[in-house]
């Protein structure tokens, strides 16, 4: 099953405590198969995205990010989080519903 | 009912004001009257005509079939006499009366003929084989005449008359040029540029030019047989063209009484003074006491005028303009903008003078703007001259650099002149044709084209390419970047500002600093590594260290390679090892499997391909300090073997380098911080091109060189300083890198620090104490070194929940079982 087909079948999974990213920072999931990164804003807010680069396979979970984009560490393009879109001209990447439940991440609608 | 708008002139500027106000969609029935029976051509091109490079045709702006397309009515041939301004008519030479609603005079300029005796023939205007160079009748007539005729004079040296006497070789044998004034092109030259082309036009072009020659008489009864001069030489020529300057045409407007001084009086919207339906434009127009005679200026002021009389932008306003041309005279190459001349003692001269080459190059800088330039002989660098005087844009601190192409291929080519698909950034390869893309899909900064195609973001040398492209490709409309200043792009202030600002709030982590000094409060990823630097340099011990404001480099104390996994650079300092130390790498390189251990440029070990979660055993294992083989700080002190072992050593490199290293190990900074000691001028240890090199010379002293570089840029380190002592060695080192940490941008290397500020000002704060900051400056470096830690000792707990958690799936992850 694909994180896709579980997302929009309204499944909830629960990935982890939200201690464990730290604020500002991202980390990553494998979830059914597929690698995410999971970001916890400063904010507070949390986004989802596809783990990998689309560019050259940079980690994005290393990268930087601020309440908008995340910084891929490898050569520094620039995705939005909340569409998934490059700010530099870049192939999209994925986005994934996820929000904090208590003191849970939760990935899902 | 369309307005009624009647234009006087049909030359260049009349015809290109009329098409301005085509391209705006007025709605004017237009009618235009033109002395000469023809559409309308290219002035410029008569030269070339002349010179038989160029047909009539070819020189035509638009033909007949322009103004009939257009509904124009063109009464070529027709002279108007005078304007009614009271019932708003013209009168024409040929009886007509037209009525205007809107009138525009763009007379321009007549030949003007010096009063020589014998110049003029009392039934045929000139005497016989007497020529003006203005219209192309005078150069058709020139032409057909020239041809039959062995030995023409040319009377004026200014830039028409050379034009003519160039283009005169094409149809006789021999021409000589005469110039009433000391140098050629005194308008636009000095006397120095003056002779310079002399010579050119004489020994390349066999003209023949005389100055200081005043003509006083036409000699020949019904034809031209020569020419006298004041001092009595006689020139034998059977051709006499006059090309001693231009005269505004501007009778038929003082004759309707509109004020004319030495031209036709405009306000900034180039109406005529006054009056609120007249306009006048180009060379007959007077605009704040300035006339001009160039196009350029022209079709500035026809813009001007389009949009004020068709009421597109009634702000519309000309202010004037400033002059430069770039063109061959006579087959040389001359430029010349603003000053031709210094105006004060104050005035930053800087002349290039190569006379057997005939290469002339003069700029004139006057509170670091350029002011002035003149080149002849070699127009290679016009382009950027002009920009920089036009814009008044910051000039580099190598003055050569505005003169010559020094180094790197990137400033020698010409945007217009390559093709599309030349690749402009080689590291993330971007063509031309990308950069232009993103221009026209709206993109006006150079900046934002940068972020948008990447284009400069590798290695950085192609900027100034990425910029003359953008330029180029905008048109003259490129914003200023607002964000060039800035010290991070995401905290609208420059380095001093955002340093005051700071201190004056106490923020001592990078969210307080988004928080109180960015409008709206908003976070920038981009911003923060630099903001973390700065904050930690300010603080010190004292730094409120939020990891998510490191680049991961920073939070896991690696360098991130290609496929996420890390590299492990340990501490050697100076470049010296020892078995045991050598053994113990060997170990944990088998141990753990590392992938490939390699030496370093910096005289290290080097173990490649690590994952993130085996750094912090790894660390443990190797038991040696960091050797911030990753951060924007100080790196390494390569050294030679100095005097210990080399024979040639005169002093003791690897210990000093040793030293250096072991007091300022880990400091970070605004760039990277790469320094070398060398025991002798042979330079193996390369201190030439470190950001802080040094070198031992005889006599027990040291040399210290810095903003060297041998990188993507090359330069060779400027010398700071010679000492006597390794302490003073060390001292001075602390007090330069802490002035540089303090002073120069995020991520400007030393090797545009040191030329920014300049080594002399350098030098009178570092060495002299001059301002009197060496205490302070000497003071917070040793803060720094005191709050110094070894971050690979961050290892028994990780800094934060997961902080070596591998972020590819190179090893298992945590696994989340999917429930539905």
């Amino acid at each position: 099953m694909t994180l896709s087909t579980s997302a929009s079948s309204n499944t909830r999974t629960v990935l982890g405590p939200l201690a464990d990213i730290p604020p500002g920072e991202g980390r990553s999931y494998v979830v059914g198969g597929e690698t995410i990164a999971v970001f916890h804003l400063r904010d507070g807010s949390l986004r989802a995205v596809s783990a990998v680069c689309p560019h050259k396979g940079g980690p994005l979970a290393d990268g930087q990010i601020d309440n908008r984009v995340v910084v891929c560490p490898l050569h520094l393009n620039a995705w939005d989080l909340a569409t998934g879109c490059s700010q530099s001209g870049q192939p999209p990447i994925d986005v994934y519903p996820v929000r904090a439940d208590g003191d849970l991440i939760v990935l899902g609608d | 009912m369309s307005q009624r708008l009647v234009v006087i002139g049909n030359g260049m500027a009349g015809a290109r004001t009329v098409e301005e106000i085509l391209a705006r969609n007025g709605d004017f029935t237009v009618t235009m009257f033109g002395d000469e029976p023809y559409g309308n051509y290219n002035r410029i091109m008569l030269s070339n005509l002349l010179a038989g490079v160029e047909t009539e045709d070819g020189i035509f702006l638009n033909d007949l079939a322009w103004y009939q397309e257009n509904g124009i009515t063109l009464n070529a041939g027709v002279k108007i006499q005078r304007i009614d301004k009271a019932r708003k008519v013209v009168f024409g030479d040929d009886g007509s009366e037209t009525p205007y609603d809107k009138l525009i005079i763009a007379t321009g300029s007549y030949a003007w003929t010096p009063p020589i005796k014998g110049i003029h023939h009392p039934k045929r205007g000139y005497h016989q084989g007497v020529f003006a160079f203005r219209t192309l009748d005078d150069t058709r007539a020139m032409i057909r005449y020239a041809r039959d005729h062995e030995r023409a004079v040319v009377i004026g040296g200014g830039l028409l008359g050379l034009e003519a006497a160039r283009g005169l070789q094409n149809h006789l044998n021999h021409v000589t040029l005469l110039h009433a004034m000391g140098h050629l092109m005194n308008t636009q030259l000095d006397a120095k540029a003056g002779s310079m082309l002399k010579d050119s036009i004489e020994n390349k072009l066999g003209i023949d030019v005389i100055v200081d020659a005043m003509t006083s008489e036409i000699l020949g009864k019904d034809r031209v047989t020569g020419v006298k001069l004041g001092d009595g030489t006689v020139i034998e020529c059977d051709v006499v063209v006059v090309a001693a300057g231009i005269r505004p045409n501007t009778q038929v407007a003082a004759d309707s009484e509109l004020p004319v001084e030495r031209g036709i009086v405009v306000d900034d919207q180039m109406r005529v003074r006054g009056e609120s339906d007249v306009y006048a434009v180009g060379e007959c127009a007077q605009h704040r006491g300035e006339m001009y005679g160039l196009v350029a200026p022209l079709w500035d002021q026809a813009k001007v005028l389009a949009d004020h009389i068709t009421g597109r932008d009634l702000d519309a306003a000309y202010t004037g303009s400033k002059i430069s041309t770039k063109l061959k005279v006579a087959g040389i190459d001359v430029a010349s903008m603003g000053l031709k001349e210094p105006a004060t003692d104050e005035d930053e001269v800087i002349v290039y003078s190569e006379p057997r080459k005939g290469v002339y190059k003069q700029i004139i800088i006057r509170d670091g703007v350029l002011v002035g330039a003149t080149l002849v002989g070699d127009n290679r660098k016009a382009a950027g001259l002009i920009q920089a005087f036009d814009r008044g844009m910051a000039l580099p601190e190598e003055r050569a650099e505005l003169l010559f192409d020094i180094g790197g291929p990137a400033g020698e080519v010409a945007p217009a002149d390559m093709p599309d698909d030349a690749q402009v950034c080689n590291c993330n390869g971007v063509s031309k044709g990308a950069i232009c893309g993103a221009v026209s899909a709206g993109c006006k900064t150079v900046g934002g084209v940068m972020d948008k195609t990447r284009a400069g973001k590798g290695c950085g040398t192609c900027k100034p390419l990425v910029q003359r492209i953008v330029e180029w490709a905008a048109g003259g409309e490129v914003e200023e970047d607002p964000a060039a200043s800035w010290y991070v792009p995401g905290v609208p202030m420059p380095k001093p500002e955002l340093m005051a600002a700071i201190r004056k709030y106490e923020l001592k982590s990078v969210s307080s600093v988004f928080d109180k000094l960015v409008p709206g409060g908003e976070h920038d990823a981009k911003s923060k590594m630099g903001l973390a630097s700065l904050l930690k340099m300010m603080w010190a011990d004292e730094y409120v260290d939020e990891r998510d404001a490191r680049f991961i480099n920073d939070r896991v104390h690696g360098n991130i390679q290609r496929d996420g996994t890390f590299s492990v650079v340990p501490q050697m300092k100076g470049g010296v090892t020892s078995p045991a130390q050598l053994r113990k790498i060997a170990d944990v390189a088998e141990k753990y499997d590392v992938p490939m251990v390699k030496l370093t440029g910096g005289q290290r070990i080097d173990l490649l391909g690590v994952p993130k979660e085996k750094l912090p055993a790894i660390w443990a294992d190797l038991d040696m300090p960091s050797g911030y083989a990753y951060a924007k700080s100080f790196r390494t002190v390569k050294t030679c073997v100095g005097s210990d072992f080399c024979r040639f050593g005169v002093g003791d490199s690897t210990a000093l380098g040793i030293a250096l290293e072991e007091r300022y190990q880990g400091l970070e900074g605004p760039g990277k911080m790469k320094l070398a000691v060398t025991g002798c001028p042979r330079n193996c240890a390369e201190a030439y091109c470190k950001d802080l090199g040094v070198v031992a010379i005889d006599g027990g002293k040291w040399e210290i060189y810095v903003g060297g570089a041998a990188g993507a840029h090359i330069r060779k380190g400027d010398l700071l300083t010679t000492v006597g002592t390794a302490e003073e060695v060390i001292r001075l080192t602390g007090r330069f890198l802490q002035y540089y940490r303090e002073n120069a941008n995020w991520l400007e290397r030393t090797y545009t620090f040191v030329p920014r500020i300049g080594i002399d000002r350098i030098r009178e704060i570092v060495v002299d104490d001059a301002d009197g900051v060496a205490a302070d400056l000497d003071a917070a470096v040793e803060e720094a070194v005191q709050a110094y830690k070894d971050p690979w000792k961050e290892r028994a707990e990780p800094a934060t929940p997961g902080q070596f958690r591998t972020s590819l799936p190179l090893t298992v992850l945590p696994q989340v079982p999917v429930r539905s």
